[in-house]
Formats: structure tokens, C-alpha cells, sequence
């Protein structure tokens, strides 16, 4: 016996209906029982709707102060330094305010602004353009608005590079677990209770999830003496947001529409 | 049937080369995999608390996928912490929950993926302890 086209396709069309509702139904109860038994939250953990940081240039007075918070990051999350500008791998680093600002620089280039030296980290901005460049979805913003990296789905194609205005991400070009030529690993200090990276993946700040979650600032905010303040932009009474209310703040490129997070405190009280 | 003696010579080596390794191997045992859990963290529990996060045939059989939904959880989601079947709570994290205990990678994972032949790339990136037996 064969069948014709038109029964076939009503078999066909019957049992997919059947076929989906099956396996929605089986699907959603099994997922329902085991995440709702399984896992939880960590309750310390530190919450907010969208993450934001003040940066204080007032309270960023030498050399040390850099120093300090820059290691405060790299030490703990176990990043590679190779040595050379050309395989950089960095998380925080400083800049001068042209760089940091570029088309602002007649407004406030002050000379003391001039030489000061300007933290600056992936923004966690609101609308990130590397997010929506990445094919595997390996960085990823989550609810609070941390902008995250999934280091296990990272392919290294670099879109996100490209895409990100801000230089906020690095490429590791060599094998951060390696050693330099003479024999010293790259990673000065290993933290066994953070990962290391592999060759071929992209790299950069992650707002300290793994402190965040453990009910801990960021360890920049930590190291900073109240130059770096973290808090909850979407709140109006956090710190953060009294900062900005009170002083007069910039961001980076804010007319490329990524809505950045950190703001820049950068005239000091006087010239609020 | 042409050059005969040629072709049953040739077919003779192959089957011999082919079937080298089966009849190399026959007889000899390879040693089981043989995971040793006595490092000293685990030694220092009192006995009825030497348990993992769940009972030994679920980790033996299920670990990979527990492992899985842990890193999911964790890097996704920011879930972290596990509640076992018997209610108690644990912080989702390979290097420092799981090597916590296991704080012989060598002698506890590689014995028996050395032995299946599978490497998972977990050590890529996460810091393997410091290899310790008791
Ligand atoms: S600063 Fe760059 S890397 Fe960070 S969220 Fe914005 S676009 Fe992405
Ligand atoms: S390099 Fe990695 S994070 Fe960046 S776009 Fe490609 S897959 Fe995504």
C-alpha cells in the first residue's frame, strides 16, 4: 500500500504537533523541579539593576595609586603580563586624558589634568557593542549589567575587539601560562582560586563577578581609597549616584551611544 | 585467476598487519583505572562526612553532566550554590570545592581519563592543586 502526498503530509503534520507537545511538556516539568530544588543563589551576594562606577580623579594623586589598584585586579585574576605593548593583556590599565577623551580635550585640559593619569576599564555599558558582534555569545550582559565573558565558549574570532570603541579588550596572542625567555612565568602571581586563561581567547574586566557574588566590591573599588566607588546607577540614593548628582562627571564617547557606566569625576570639588 | 600466489602473499600480510594490535594485546589485562581518594583533606573528615556532593555511582556516572550545569549556573546565570540530595549546600566551583577535597588530580581525574582516552580541557584554564597523597 503506499500513501499519497496528502496523507503523508497530514501524518507528518499530526505527529510533529504531538512530538512537540510531548517533549515542551516533559521538558518543562523536568527543568521546573530540578532547578527550583537544586540551585540557588548565593544569598551575600551583592545585587543591583545596572552596576555603574564613579571614578575620582582627585583622589588618584601619584604613581603608587595606579600602581596599587592596577595590581589589586591583575593579581587576582591571574592575568599574563608579557612583557611588551605588542601581546598586552590587560584588565585596568591608565591613560592620559586625550586618549580617554578624545574630542573633549579643549574643555577641561587643564594642565594638571593634562598629567594625570586616568583609570580606565571596560565600561559595562548598557547597549555594548561587543555583545552584539559576538557569534557564540561568549560575552554576555547579565541582568545587573555586568558585561561577562564566557571563557569556555570564547572562540577567538575578535569581533569583539573590533567592535568595542574603547580598547577594553585583549587578545591572548601566546600562552599566558607560559614563561619569557628568561624562564619567569608570565603570571607574577598565581591565585589558585581564580582560572587562568588559554591561548587564543579574549580577554577583560569582568566587574569582579566572582567577589560580587561573594558579597565583596570589586577589588579596584577596594584598593582605590575611594577613587573608584561601585554602586547601583538605577538607584537613586546609592553613592554612586549622589556622586554624579553632586559633581560634574563625563563618560567616554558617550556620542557613540554605548551609554558607558563609569563616570569620571574630573575637576575636584572646587570646580563642580 | 591472474598472479594467484602474489595476490593470496598480499593478502596474507594484510590480514596480518591489520589484526596485529588484537592478537599483540591478547592476554594482557590493562591495570583498571584505580582513583585514590585518601588525600590528606578528605583522611582529616570524620568518617560518616567523607561523602561528596552526591553518592559515589551518580558522580561516577553523572559527574561530567553535574559538572556541566555547574559551569552554566555559575558563569551564566550567577546561581552558585548547590543543594545536594540530602539538603547541603555547596559553592559550585571545580578548583575550589571539588580539588578542594580531590587535591589529587593526578592520581583521582587523570587515572581514569587516561585510561578512556578522553582529556577534558578543564585544565586549560583552571589551576590544577597541588598534588597531594597520603
Ligand atoms: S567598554 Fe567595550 S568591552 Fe566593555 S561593555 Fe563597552 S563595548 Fe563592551
Ligand atoms: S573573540 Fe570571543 S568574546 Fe569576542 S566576539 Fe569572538 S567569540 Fe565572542
Amino acid at each position: 500500500m503506499s500513501i499519497n502526498r496528502r496523507q503523508f503530509l497530514k501524518i507528518a503534520g499530526i505527529s510533529t504537533i504531538l512530538g512537540i507537545g510531548g517533549t515542551a511538556v516533559v521538558n518543562g516539568l523536568r527543568k521546573g523541579d530540578l532547578e527550583a530544588s537544586q540551585m540557588e543563589p548565593n544569598p551575600e551576594g551583592l545585587t543591583a539593576k545596572r552596576w555603574g562606577f564613579v571614578v575620582d580623579m582627585s583622589k588618584f594623586k601619584s604613581e603608587a595609586d595606579v600602581k596599587r589598584v592596577i595590581a589589586s585586579c591583575h593579581d587576582i585574576h591571574n592575568v599574563p603580563d608579557f612583557g611588551n605593548p605588542k601581546d598586552e593583556v590587560k584588565w585596568i590599565w591608565k591613560d592620559d586624558y586625550e586618549h580617554v577623551f578624545p574630542g573633549q580635550e579643549n574643555e577641561y585640559a587643564t594642565e594638571e589634568m593634562k598629567g594625570k593619569p586616568f583609570m580606565v576599564f571596560c565600561n559595562h555599558c548598557a547597549y555594548p557593542a561587543c555583545v552584539r558582534v559576538c557569534p557564540t555569545k561568549a560575552t554576555f550582559k547579565r541582568k545587573d549589567g555586568i558585561v561577562m565573558m564566557d571563557m569556555h565558549r570564547c572562540i577567538g574570532c575578535r569581533f569583539c575587539m573590533a567592535a568595542c570603541p574603547f580598547g577594553a579588550r585583549s587578545f591572548n596572542f601566546r600562552d599566558p601560562r607560559g614563561t619569557d625567555a628568561n624562564g619567569q612565568p608570565f603570571i607574577k602571581h598565581l591565585d589558585p582560586e581564580f582560572p587562568t586563561r588559554t591561548k587564543g581567547v579574549v580577554e577583560k574586566c569582568t566587574g569582579c563577578y566572582e567577589r560580587l557574588a561573594k558579597g565583596k566590591m570589586p577589588a579596584c573599588v577596594e584598593a582605590s581609597n575611594g577613587g573608584i566607588v561601585f554602586g547601583d546607577l538605577e538607584d537613586p540614593n546609592s553613592e554612586v549616584r549622589k556622586l554624579i548628582g553632586k559633581n560634574y562627571t563625563i563618560r567616554r564617547r558617550p556620542e557613540l551611544g554605548t551609554q558607558p557606566s563609569i563616570y569620571y569625576i574630573i575637576g575636584g570639588n572646587e570646580n563642580a | 585467476m591472474y598472479n594467484a600466489g602474489k595476490i593470496l602473499i598480499g593478502l596474507a600480510i594484510f590480514f596480518g598487519l591489520a589484526t596485529f594490535p588484537f592478537f599483540y594485546n591478547m592476554g594482557k589485562a590493562v591495570a583498571k583505572p584505580d582513583p585514590k581518594l585518601d588525600t590528606p583533606e578528605i583522611m582529616k573528615l570524620a568518617k560518616q562526612d567523607r561523602k561528596c556532593v552526591e553518592p559515589k555511582e551518580f558522580m561516577r556516572a553523572e559527574h561530567m553532566q553535574l559538572l556541566n550545569n555547574w559551569r552554566d549556573s555559575v558563569v551564566r546565570d550567577n546561581v552558585r550554590v548547590y543543594v545536594n540530595s540530602e539538603g547541603k549546600k555547596f559553592d559550585m566551583s571545580l578548583q575550589n570545592t571539588c580539588m578542594r577535597c580531590h587535591s589529587n588530580k593526578k592520581k583521582f581525574c587523570d587515572e581514569c581519563h587516561n585510561y578512556m582516552a578522553v582529556k577534558p580541557y578543564c585544565w586549560d584554564c583552571h589551576i590544577a592543586p597541588k598534588e597531594k597523597e597520603s
